[in-house]
């Protein structure tokens, strides 16, 4: 197919297209009032108990007592941050506190799965352990559809295996289907990299890493040469013509042997219970059947382990990457993995419901814990964070730091409802501002500390000097003109930036900077403070 | 200090021959280190990075006769017997400081784990995170004098392809200028001092909050000392080594009005600042189609940039206490495809090393210009492992590379586990 001389129209009209279907999807509209919500259902409690029971069974042979549980606003704030991106807004926080019901924060999660803030932040995070973050092959690969497709996924609760089937197996064009779009995402130079694809898929949907196996057998797994070399040629078939993917059946798949250098023939094989992929359908479906068969513990422990590494900040199994999990039979890593299997069993049983997974693992008392703790040792904080009997303290993503930067600039919520001028300067500022702060890409769950460039970034960046600017529609300028008194004031500017009441330390520190009436608080001082929360550690770390 | 009286004449000498164009901008840094000349002055390193592999037979390796060359002639150079390809005529002026090495080889032929390989001469391991060659300088030699990063990553290009700290911890990963002359405004201090020590009192208060019960969370976070770092940085005179606003519009001409050109100017101005371990991008060498017109536009770029920088060293006298490289992740294969684009090649391909006191003028190796009937690599002459190329530039630096490092998780790993090549360091 020769695109060339149309390409800079398409690019035009795309781009268009592109930039104005982001801006107008961007964050949506407002948690709606919890009132339709009900609190979690009991089994759900049921299972994130035994989680509980499981996690605390282990740190019983040590003398280590877990952390004590956090507080309500700490876990809403985790909350939002983990399932769309960005803090609760003073609007949010004011409502939840009004809200007495004991068994709140369960209800508020439920609305929070309802909001279109949660699709479409949660979609951009799966899409990129299932296509990266790259802009792949232009025309045939669209990243924008891809994700909108997620989103919808989960805003009409698609049972997760179907999914993951839609990805493997479909055909049909970019645009129209847009699940195609994990297979075209792995097109380079014009042809499907069928190895790239066997590789993306054992690491997406199963959780280990078997691209090693396309050069030489797995050095510490099971995975061999031959096994790698079966999965790529289940994406042998794969071809694209005007009407989209398609496989074509009498395609051959040909690899060079490493040694010999020498072409082969390679046919498509699963590495092992071969009767899982059913009898039907191109060498994808056959393919996606076994990924997803319910007797495939690697699929559901793989998503387990992801969902609770985006909830977390990180994956279960903490000194692993997310996507290189032991083998289920691995008989020394049985204890460690107790949880995602009982996790796994209960995703399985209950037909593989994202949102369900959610509420289970925001039950768990794991979630709701401090960040803080006594216990200052090494070794025991390590053994702590190995149980999860405290909660892990995680750099924030940019997009996070972004999203809660931007809601503490306005009291009301941004979402769907705001003005698309804020949310065309959300789009455009988020992705100048990750480029600036430097996308961690697909290994977004291994953890790393900060650096200078991003400290620099949030102390002297053009953004977080215009989000701290005391305008008449912004948070500082609304609160200092509706503030009531200088504490109300300092509660609301904690509260929009920290989720939180400023200290008795905090407050006798800051009172005498912010004067007394009738004179008004100085602008430059009330900036300042802005300027002080975002560049804390309680802002840029998830707690 | 005995020197110091002939590292001021030097000095002096300089600043007269360079009054007519060029004068020496940056302010006097402090530590005597800075105003050394010659090779008493501690050695840095810079790395061009040539993003997506370059063929080498496009610019270090031209093969004339052969049917796979294209149009490329080899032209000669200021080194004896040494021909490189005609789109580079700027560098063959210069190659007489330099040496090329025609038979690196590896075995990553993926931008991203080749990248991995070249940056820290490991290859892609799922249970280790290797440190890259520029983070390992950093590491092993600091310098208290050096208030700004002393490993620089100028220009846009992928993560993987900047270097990184690993298992050495991520404050050694480089400090990253995505558009070199650009990019001061987040380094600059945007309010007065008054407020600034305001500001620090504050975030002083509302950090011992947080730390409450998280002391050594948070400490291992590393916020704390990011902020000091970049309170010192913002302070420091030696921040103008990234500012290209005083620099004479000839001098900016002359390195290219591109992006990769401004990074190869700066990173002259960090060398002269002390700076360790500087690395230069240039992305767009990945020419699957059309890599003639690719490598014509790419060596627009590199010409003048890398010509230029060699030039100024030269004249400065900084050669000698400079170590450039000029390398990228794989070459490109001797065959053109049917798309008139050449495909990643691991089996062969050239870097450019000179300076900091290694042998200039050698040729070491050499490939053909062709594959087997069966596409099959054949391997070249005297072939250079990456390792010994490290070993080599580390040796030189006066890091004992074959010791051990041990990584977080107490597994002894070698700073590099080559040897160094005994035609360069002699």
């Amino acid at each position: 197919m020769r695109w060339k001389p149309i390409l800079p129209a398409i690019l035009v009209v795309a781009g268009v297209a592109v930039l104005t279907s982001m801006a107008a999807t961007s964050p949506v509209r407002d948690l709606t009032p919890p009132g339709r919500h009900g609190p979690a259902e009991s089994d759900v409690l049921v299972v994130a108990a035994e989680v509980d029971q499981r996690l605390l069974s282990s740190l019983k042979t040590t003398s280590l007592s877990p952390a004590e549980r956090a507080d309500d606003l700490t876990i809403l704030r985790r909350l939002t941050l983990a399932l769309m991106g960005t803090i609760p807004s003073l609007e949010e926080i004011r409502r939840f506190e009004s809200d007495d019901r004991p068994d709140r924060l369960a209800i508020w999660t439920n609305a929070i799965l309802d909001d279109p803030r949660f699709h479409n932040y949660f979609a951009e995070r799966l899409a990129r352990a299932f296509v990266g973050v790259e802009g792949g092959q232009f025309i045939i690969f669209r990243r924008d559809r891809f994700t909108n497709w997620l989103s919808e996924q989960l805003r009409d609760s698609v049972p997760y295996d179907r999914m993951v089937r839609s990805m493997l197996a479909e055909d049909g064009v970019w645009t129209d289907r847009a699940a195609v779009n994990y297979v075209t995402a792995g097109v380079a130079n014009e042809e499907f990299d069928a190895n790239k694809l066997a590789g993306r898929t054992v690491r997406a949907f199963l959780g280990q890493r078997i691209d090693c196996a396309q050069c030489h057998n797995h050095p510490f797994a099971h995975w061999k040469q031959s096994e790698f070399e079966g999965l790529a040629a289940c994406f042998g078939q794969l071809d694209y013509t005007m009407v989209g993917v398609v496989d074509r059946p009498g395609k051959k798949f040909e690899v060079e042997d490493r040694e010999t250098l020498e072409k082969r023939q390679v046919t498509p094989q699963v590495p092992f219970h071969p009767e899982w992929c059913g009898t039907r359908g191109s060498p994808r479906d056959r393919l996606a059947e076994w990924v997803t068969h319910p007797e495939n513990r690697r699929f559901e422990r793989a998503s387990v382990n992801r969902i609770w590494g985006l909830i977390f900040g990180q994956p279960f199994l903490t000194e692993r990457s997310v996507d290189d999990l032991p083998d289920p039979d691995d008989p020394t890593f049985q204890e460690q993995t107790a949880v995602l299997d009982l996790l796994g069993a209960d995703f399985r049983t209950h037909r593989y419901q994202l949102k369900r997974l959610i509420r289970v693992i925001t039950s768990t008392e794991a979630f709701r814990r401090s960040s803080g703790h006594a216990v200052h040792e090494p070794a025991q904080l390590s053994e702590l964070e190995s149980q999860w009997a405290i909660f892990p303290l995680c750099r924030l993503r940019p997009e996070q730091v972004i999203g809660a930067m931007l809601q503490s600039n306005s009291v009301k919520t941004i979402d769907q409802n705001s003005h698309l001028f804020t949310r065309a300067i959300r789009f455009f500022r988020e992705n100048d501002y990750v480029k600036q702060y430097g996308d961690p890409g697909e290994a977004e769950l291994d953890q790393r500390t900060a650096t200078i460039t991003q400290t620099l970034l949030n102390m002297n960046g053009e953004f977080a000097r215009e989000m701290s600017e005391v305008g008449p529609f912004s948070t500082p300028g609304t609160i200092r003109q509706f503030s009531p008194s200088r504490a109300v004031l300092l509660d609301n500017v904690y509260l929009t930036c920290l989720t939180r009441r400023p200290t008795e330390a905090e407050r006798a520190h800051f009172a005498p900077q912010l004067g007394s009436p009738p004179k008004q608080p100085d602008q430059q001082v009330l900036e300042d403070i802005f300027w002080t929360l975002y560049n804390s550690p309680e802002f840029t770390w998830n707690h | 200090m005995p020197h110091s009286s002939i590292d001021w004449s030097r000095r002096d000498a300089l600043q007269v021959v360079l009054a007519s164009g060029v004068s020496f901008l940056l302010p006097a840094i402090e530590g005597r280190a800075v105003e050394k000349r010659g090779s008493e002055r501690p050695t840095s390193l810079i790395t061009l990075w040539m993003g997506g592999g370059a063929s080498q037979m496009d610019t270090w390796d031209p093969h004339p006769e052969s049917k796979n060359s294209e149009k490329i002639q080899a032209i000669k150079t200021t080194a004896p017997g040494l021909q490189i390809a005609h789109l580079l005529p700027q560098m063959a002026e210069q190659m007489q400081h330099l040496s090329v090495i025609r038979s690196l080889t590896s075995k990553e032929g993926d931008h991203e784990r080749g990248s991995y390989f070249v940056q820290t001469a490991y290859r892609p391991d799922p249970t280790v995170r290797h440190p890259s060659l520029s983070s390992i300088l950093n590491h092993e030699l600091p310098d208290p004098r050096i208030e700004i990063p002393n490993c620089v990553a100028l220009c846009d290009g992928p993560e993987f392809a900047a270097p990184r700290g690993g298992y050495l911890g991520d404050q050694y990963d480089a400090f990253r200028v995505f558009d070199p002359g650009q990019s001061l405004r987040n380094m600059r201090q945007g309010v007065d001092s008054s407020r600034q020590a305001r500001r620090m009192s504050n975030l002083d208060i509302v950090s011992k909050a947080f730390r409450q019960g998280r002391e050594a969370r948070v400490d291992k976070s590393l916020h704390d000392q990011n902020i000091n770092r970049a309170i010192s940085m913002m302070k420091s005179e030696q921040l103008k080594a990234f500012e290209l606003e005083n620099e004479a519009r000839e001098t900016l001409n002359r390195y290219g009005d591109t992006q990769f050109g401004r990074g190869c100017l700066i990173a002259r101005r960090l060398v002269e600042t002390g700076v360790r371990s500087i690395q230069v991008t240039l992305n767009g060498f990945d020419t699957h189609a059309n890599n003639y017109e690719g490598h014509v536009t790419q060596t627009r770029i590199l010409d003048p940039a890398f010509a230029s920088l060699v030039k100024d060293l030269v004249d400065r006298d900084l050669l000698a206490s400079t170590i450039i490289l000029c390398i990228g992740e794989f070459g490109r294969t001797p065959r053109i495809n049917p798309l008139g684009g050449r495909d990643h090649w691991p089996h062969g391909f050239s870097c450019v090393i000179g300076g900091g006191g290694l042998a200039a003028s050698r040729v070491i190796g050499s490939t053909t210009a062709d594959q087997q009937t069966d596409d099959k690599p054949i391997p070249p002459t005297s072939p250079i492992e990456i390792p010994n190329l490290y070993a080599t530039i580390l040796s030189r630096m006066g890091v004992e590379f074959g010791k051990e490092l041990i990584t977080p998780i107490g597994r002894p790993l070698k700073v590099c586990t080559g040897t160094p090549i005994e035609q360069l360091l002699g």
